[in-house]
């Protein structure tokens, strides 16, 4: 502790010079948060993708409707304890580049698969009152500035209503939240009341999510409920949840892993960049190091001087930058609903001040080794 | 003129004294080539999606779909609708023939090539005779033409590349149904190109589709009769629809990618800007603060102020165009054309396209670099100028 205003006294001789190298520090982990955000941005939710949930599809595609009679039938199956289906809404609210999930669901079977989406008991029984109740994520309230109790307008692009027209209304019934890696911008409303009121395709549905009693006999019951329904009108293909999360992120593909990528390798450059700065402003003091070692410090002490100043810079602008990049992220999903998932796990800041202290110890280590080695006689000379 | 030369002859100095500050000069280059890479090259994706999606769409066809359907996947028409839709005027006619197709879409789930367990939405378009004749960019590279009412299909040369089971000679099972690769055709790098192509009519029988369509695709007579073409319909109760040039739908359909694309490209280049800039100004901090004696020098000699600015911005835009060429020619020789494929979010299918390092990007990327060159050498810069000579000249 004694040290410490000999250390300060060396962090700030060069003010310039720390200032700057902070400053870049403090860039390259904002960059790092706000690259992770977007790296779990593009793996849409697969670490919550519940390893005990099936998908049950068309065999064709996913365009193919099932017919809703399939859920009994599943559920007399051994080994599943609830299937419930979903149907693809597809509307525009406003604007066609205005994103979001739109599903008809069972409300009560829903909520019962997806236990991570938190719903208040108040929501709940506005949603089972209200026949053009809607469900909504908090980060879609917050995108469109929506509260509850608001009648919102979508207009459909599959789904004309019997009525005439294109517009279906919905009321606000409640919202739902969750953790981090849960999508909160789904807009989910009620499958009774949409089945009666869509001009055709009665009973026909999306497809179903099955939860199953054991999530390791997973494979062996996907193929169970594609035998029950095999040489049927409407053959199907099931796989686990996380399987189907995988296949979606594949699809849009090679472009988010080639973004972070390459973002990670400059990333890392700016880091090693940061280091070699700061490795100099050591360096240049190996004489005065020297003269500490002839006054008897041990060469343990002088290791520990070096190392805390420059954990002192990493740590002061990498700990800024990583709440900056926090900030950032608390502003949500900057691209318009295509990424519904883009937080900053708890996980992921202890994995930046990991690297933070990393850095801190490559940029010291170094030069305070070699300062150490050297010989006192050696080092006053070199100046 | 004086302070030309001057200011001329110190940058010489300058420049020529890089070498020996090698190290710090390296930091500030690589660092702006670093943003400029990450700039160019994620640009690069958004202009390959975009050129994709630009080159499918022609002004003068009109595509034609029911009325608040977003993309040809949620549009849908009866048989007979589709016939009052060929009627209609300012389609280009070839004797009794209207130039104007009733299509189908339809999603295939296929597997990418090695990895069986994959599953990607690709697009199965149902196609009339006449759908050839109205596209002209497209032609067969491999194979030949599927024979309509058969279970023939032809596959884009994208779709080929990326799927299993997609050559000449292949088949390819969905569901119940089987169909023959019998060709591979080409798009000028178009959507069309991700695409397999059939027979409509089989797969209306296939995919239990009554005589129902989706689209209909129609050759304008000329580019300038789309208003006509487009209010007879509108105006015509029998037809529920709305109508959009070819180019607009596609230009509409690679809104969201792009945005999305450039959103966090730009997002992130910005950021790296940032960091780049200060790395610049370390960078030229330490050469003025190594020099300090003999900036001192040149000013106590007599050289101008404005000399001593100029050369040490000169330098930093020196260092700024080497970092952005560098970062370009990266970017250009690791990513142009570089295939890949993602989601088109209207419809959900891939889209085949290649990354397009463009002119107008690695110019952009080049003034980027010259502008974190110029802003990092400010502040030093001044600091250089305002040195107080007497002091400096003691320093060391």
């Amino acid at each position: 502790m004694k040290y410490l205003p000999l250390i300060w006294k060396n962090v700030w001789r060069r003010k310039f010079r720390t200032v700057f190298t902070m400053l870049v520090v403090m860039v390259a982990f904002l960059l790092f948060g706000v690259l992770m955000a977007v790296r779990m941005a593009f793996t849409f939710g697969i670490e919550v993708a519940g390893v005990d949930r099936l998908m049950m599809l068309h065999k064709v595609g996913f365009l193919m409707l099932l017919p809703e009679a399939y859920k009994t039938q599943l559920q007399s199956m051994p080994g599943v304890q609830l299937a419930t289906h979903q149907t693809w809404f597809g509307g525009i609210y406003q604007d066609p580049t205005n994103f979001f999930a739109q599903m008809a669901v069972e409300p009560e079977a829903y909520l019962k698969a997806y236990p991570e989406f938190k719903v208040t008991p108040e929501h709940m029984k506005a949603w089972m009152d209200d026949r053009r109740g809607v469900l909504v994520g908090v980060d879609l309230m917050k995108r469109f500035n929506w509260q509850v109790g608001q009648r919102i307008p979508i207009n459909a692009t599959i789904w004309q209503p019997r009525g005439g027209g294109l517009t279906w209304e919905f009321n606000i019934a409640g919202t739902y939240t969750g953790e981090d890696a849960v999508d909160k911008t789904q807009f989910l409303f009620r499958y009774d009341y949409f089945d009666e009121n869509r001009r055709g395709a009665q009973g026909q549905v999306g497809w179903y999510v099955v939860k199953i009693d054991d999530p390791a006999k997973a494979a062996e019951m996907s193929r169970a409920i594609d035998n029950q329904f095999a040489n049927s009108s409407a053959e199907t293909k099931t796989a686990t949840e996380k399987q189907f999360v995988q296949s979606f992120a594949k699809q849009v593909g090679d472009i988010g892993t080639i973004m972070v990528a390459i973002a990670t390798a400059v990333l890392f450059n700016m880091l090693l960049v940061a280091a070699s700065t700061m490795t100099r402003a050591i360096r240049e003091r190996t004489s005065e190091l020297a003269v500490l070692k002839t006054l008897g410090f041990a060469n343990g002490t002088i290791l520990g001087l070096v190392l805390l100043e420059s954990m002192f810079v990493v740590l002061v602008g990498g700990g800024i930058g990583l709440g900056f990049a926090w900030l950032i992220v608390q502003g949500g999903d900057p691209t318009n609903g295509m990424l519904p998932i883009f937080a900053l796990p708890p996980r992921d800041l202890a994995l930046g001040v990991g690297l933070m202290i990393a850095l801190g110890l490559l940029a010291g280590l170094l030069p305070a080794v070699g300062a150490m080695r050297l010989r006192i006689t050696d080092a006053l000379r070199r100046s | 003129m004086r302070w030309i030369t001057q200011t001329i002859a110190v940058m010489a100095l300058n420049l020529r004294t890089i070498p020996a500050r090698l190290g710090s000069s390296s930091v500030a280059v690589v660092g702006i080539a670093g943003v400029v890479v990450v700039f160019v090259s994620v640009l690069s994706i958004a202009a390959g999606f975009a050129g994709a999606m630009r080159s499918s769409g022609s002004e003068s066809r009109a595509l034609i779909m029911r009325t608040g359907a977003d993309s040809e996947m949620t549009s849908g028409f009866g048989g007979a609708e589709v016939d009052v839709i060929k009627q209609a005027p300012g389609i280009r006619r070839d004797g009794q023939t209207a130039l104007a197709a009733a299509e189908l879409y339809v999603i295939l789930d296929l597997q990418r090539k090695g990895d069986p367990d994959s599953s990607s939405n690709v697009p199965l378009r149902g196609i009339e005779p006449v759908s050839m004749r109205l596209r002209d960019e497209v032609s067969l590279v491999a194979g030949r033409m599927l024979e309509f009412g058969t279970n023939e299909v032809i596959v884009g040369q994208g779709a080929s590349r990326q799927f299993a089971d997609t050559g000449v000679g292949d088949t390819i099972r969905s569901g119940k149904n089987v169909w023959n690769v019998v060709g591979i055709f080409e798009a000028d790098g178009g959507v069309a190109e991700s695409e397999v192509w059939g027979d409509a009519r089989t797969l209306q029988g296939a995919y239990q589709r009554g005589n129902s369509y989706q689209t209909v695709l129609a050759r304008l007579e000329t580019t300038a009769s789309f208003d006509t073409f487009k209010n007879w319909l509108t105006s015509n109760p029998q037809v529920n629809v709305q109508i959009r040039r070819e180019s607009e739908y596609y230009a509409g359909q690679s809104q969201q990618m792009t945005t999305l694309i450039q959103t966090i490209g730009y997002g992130i280049a910005f950021l790296m800007g940032i960091g780049a800039i200060f790395g610049a100004i370390l960078t030229m901090y330490t050469a003025v603060a190594s020099r300090s004696r003999e900036i001192a020098t040149l000013r106590a000699l007599g050289f101008n102020t404005w000399s001593v600015v100029i050369s040490v911005l000169g330098e930093s835009l020196a260092l700024g165009a080497l970092g952005g060429t560098i970062g370009g020619l990266a970017a250009y020789v690791g990513f142009n054309g570089y295939q890949a494929s993602t989601m088109n979010w209207q419809t959900f299918s891939q889209v085949a396209f290649a990354f397009r390092v463009t002119p107008e990007l690695l110019i952009t990327g080049l003034v980027y670099s010259l502008a974190m060159g110029l802003l990092g050498g400010l502040l030093p810069a001044i600091r250089a100028a305002r040195l107080p000579i007497s002091s400096a000249l003691r320093e060391l």
